[in-house]
């Protein structure tokens, strides 16, 4: 490869990586700050905001990507790869600025979570679109054996994004004094998209259009109805669901557990300090993401169908013993209490001049240096007790929760680091973009997106029925779809074609 | 291999009715009937939307494996 080539795919990758990170970077700070954005938008005392900002979580997430997914497909096997995926850098940079700009609640009454709903909608629209351009258009340049190694670097980008997205908030929140931050300080993050927006969207416009697109337009070989002939055609649609269900549902689950519910148990089942568990998530994240360009790379030499099976098949064995280790690490019934250091503390909460709450604290210390903090709070109104656990953990369990975390990552790298490649060889040019986005929105925003809801009731119920191990059962669910998955990836999956310019 | 590839396809069918049937008896009727707001919204996402998509994928992708649309070295598979 000459090294003006070599140069170009550079810029080629960094600008549909850098636009597509930014995508992900818009989607989640709304996540990360959704507690001040609804204390701002949806007021929880009325029932009609309250009601829209559930729309809004569900709705962008599950709902509103695969049909963006359609839209833009379509547009991308139409028009071509870049100006489509500029259109989604755009938009959604455009609707994360504009969400930064809208008044309060207070200010302009129903009209602010209606606007941020309908912004948030076109987020989720623009981020369905947004990854199967990126991908494509980067597979489309790449050479035959840097296919997977060139493609694994948009699929680093939704856990940078992820980085971001917090480095941003973090900077703000300290670079502002709390009253700030609470006051239009939550704003920046927004605003600070379009300046990313800009410069991502000027280097992309110097781009040229995916060369493999470009002959196939000049020979008159687009499609003229490409969702038509992506899913009303047999021979086609066939395809889509194999790469649903012998693909894509398998590394949806696998990339919610390791990123999200690991997250999730670690703060809610072993009721694990947020702040460590942060910043412990956040190191397994940044030691796992380099993972991703190595099993991209290393499907190129093998094979991309083998790396996420095998990462599919050691998830599924693995799942119930890694989580078991964590939950029995840091469990205090496993630890020694420090005699005499248990200590409970009683105060009176006065709200309005009128007698809230009683609060007991009671922490205890142990020989390995854990806190255990127990709080518990009784309403003196309705006399109703609720009660919060939380554990401070020490360096060296700390260490070992950094480890079984990172181990998860690595099942995701095996699973999501080739499947760019994987799904761009599986359809023809002329209807890549729609076909390949489909699924890829189906199996993550559907599969990946019902996680949350499906463990949760599985543990709860596991629960109620006095199942010792019941938080181990949600896991069920990813080792359910993982395995199915695997079954049909095996079997029905051949995977040997890597030519894309059919 | 072919013919576990069809055999497979009932396999794909029954998980497909089995998935419907679970999923809005266990998950989608509970929420929609919960009386929390939250969970009618996500329950009538799961029962009009989520499930539809993968039931109506999985009876299909059986039926194919079944009529041995997957037996043929075709491009992809």
């Amino acid at each position: 490869m000459t090294t003006a080539k070599k140069s170009s795919l550079i810029s080629i990758i960094g600008a549909s990586s850098v636009g597509t990170m930014i995508e992900w970077y818009d989607f989640y700070i709304f996540g990360s700050l959704a507690t001040i954005i609804s204390t701002k938008f949806f007021p929880q005392e009325n029932p009609t905001a309250a009601f829209l900002s559930t729309l809004a979580t569900f709705a962008a997430g599950f709902v509103v990507r695969p049909f963006g997914a359609l839209f833009f497909g379509r547009l991308g096997d139409l028009i071509g790869r870049k100006y489509t995926f500029m259109v989604t850098l755009v938009l959604m940079g455009g609707a994360t600025f504009l969400i930064g700009c809208i008044p309060s609640y207070e200010s302009i009454g129903f009209m602010a979570p209606v606007l941020v709903l309908l912004l948030r909608l076109l987020q989720g629209l623009a981020l369905g679109g947004e990854y199967g351009g990126a991908a494509t258009y980067v597979a489309e340049h790449a050479p035959n054996n840097q296919r997977g190694f060139m493609t694994s670097w948009i699929q680093t980008t939704a856990t940078v994004g992820l980085f971001v997205s917090l480095l941003v908030i973090m900077g703000t929140r300290a670079a502002l004094s709390v009253e700030d931050f609470e006051r239009w300080g939550w704003r920046v993050p927004f605003w600070v998209s379009i300046l990313m927006v800009l410069v991502s969207y000027l280097i992309r416009k110097n781009m040229h259009e995916s060369p493999v697109f470009a002959k196939a337009k000049a020979e008159g070989k687009t499609s003229t109805n490409p969702l038509k002939e992506s899913f009303g055609n047999k021979l086609n649609f066939k395809f889509v669901l194999l790469a649903l269900f012998g693909a894509v549902m398998g590394q949806g689950v696998i990339w919610y557990t390791g990123q999200f519910y690991a997250m999730s148990f670690l703060e809610k089942t072993m009721n694990i300090n947020k702040e460590q568990v942060d910043s412990l998530m956040f190191i397994a994240l940044i030691l796992g993401t380099p993972f991703f360009l190595v099993f991209g790379w290393l499907s190129d030499k093998i094979g991309r169908k083998w790396i996420m099976m095998a990462g599919m098949l050691i998830a599924i064995i693995s799942y119930r013993p890694i989580y078991e280790k964590m939950y029995q690490t840091t469990l205090v019934g496993n630890k020694t209490e420090i005699l005499g250091s248990s200590k409970t503390q009683a105060i009176l909460k006065i709200e309005q001049n009128q007698q809230a709450d009683s609060i007991f604290t009671t922490t205890k210390n142990y020989t390995d240096g854990t806190l255990y903090t127990e709080v518990k709070k009784v309403d003196l109104n309705t006399q109703l007790t609720s009660t919060k656990n939380t554990i401070n953990i020490n360096k060296s369990d700390r260490n070992s929760l950094i480890w079984l975390v990172f181990v998860q990552v690595l099942f995701v790298t095996m699973v999501y680091g080739p499947i760019a490649a994987f799904l761009v060889e599986m359809f023809p040019t002329k209807i890549r973009y729609t076909s390949m986005s489909l699924p890829y929105h189906i199996g993550n925003g559907v599969f990946g997106g019902l996680l949350p809801a499906v463990a949760t009731y599985l543990a709860s119920n596991a629960k109620s029925n006095g199942d010792a191990q019941w938080y181990l059962e949600g896991l069920w669910y990813p080792i359910a779809v993982a395995a199915v998955c695997l079954v049909i990836g095996v079997i029905y999956i051949n995977g040997k074609d890597k030519e894309i310019t059919d | 291999m072919n013919l576990i590839k069809k055999l497979l396809g009932i396999i794909w069918l029954a998980l497909g009715v089995a998935v419907g049937y679970f999923g809005i008896t266990i998950l989608g009727i509970p929420k929609l009937s919960s009386g929390k707001q939250d969970d009618f919204v996500f329950g009538a996402i799961i029962c009009f939307i989520l499930l539809p998509i993968v039931v109506g994928g999985l009876l299909v992708f059986g039926k194919y494996a079944l009529q041995g649309e997957y037996d043929t070295a075709n491009k992809g598979n």
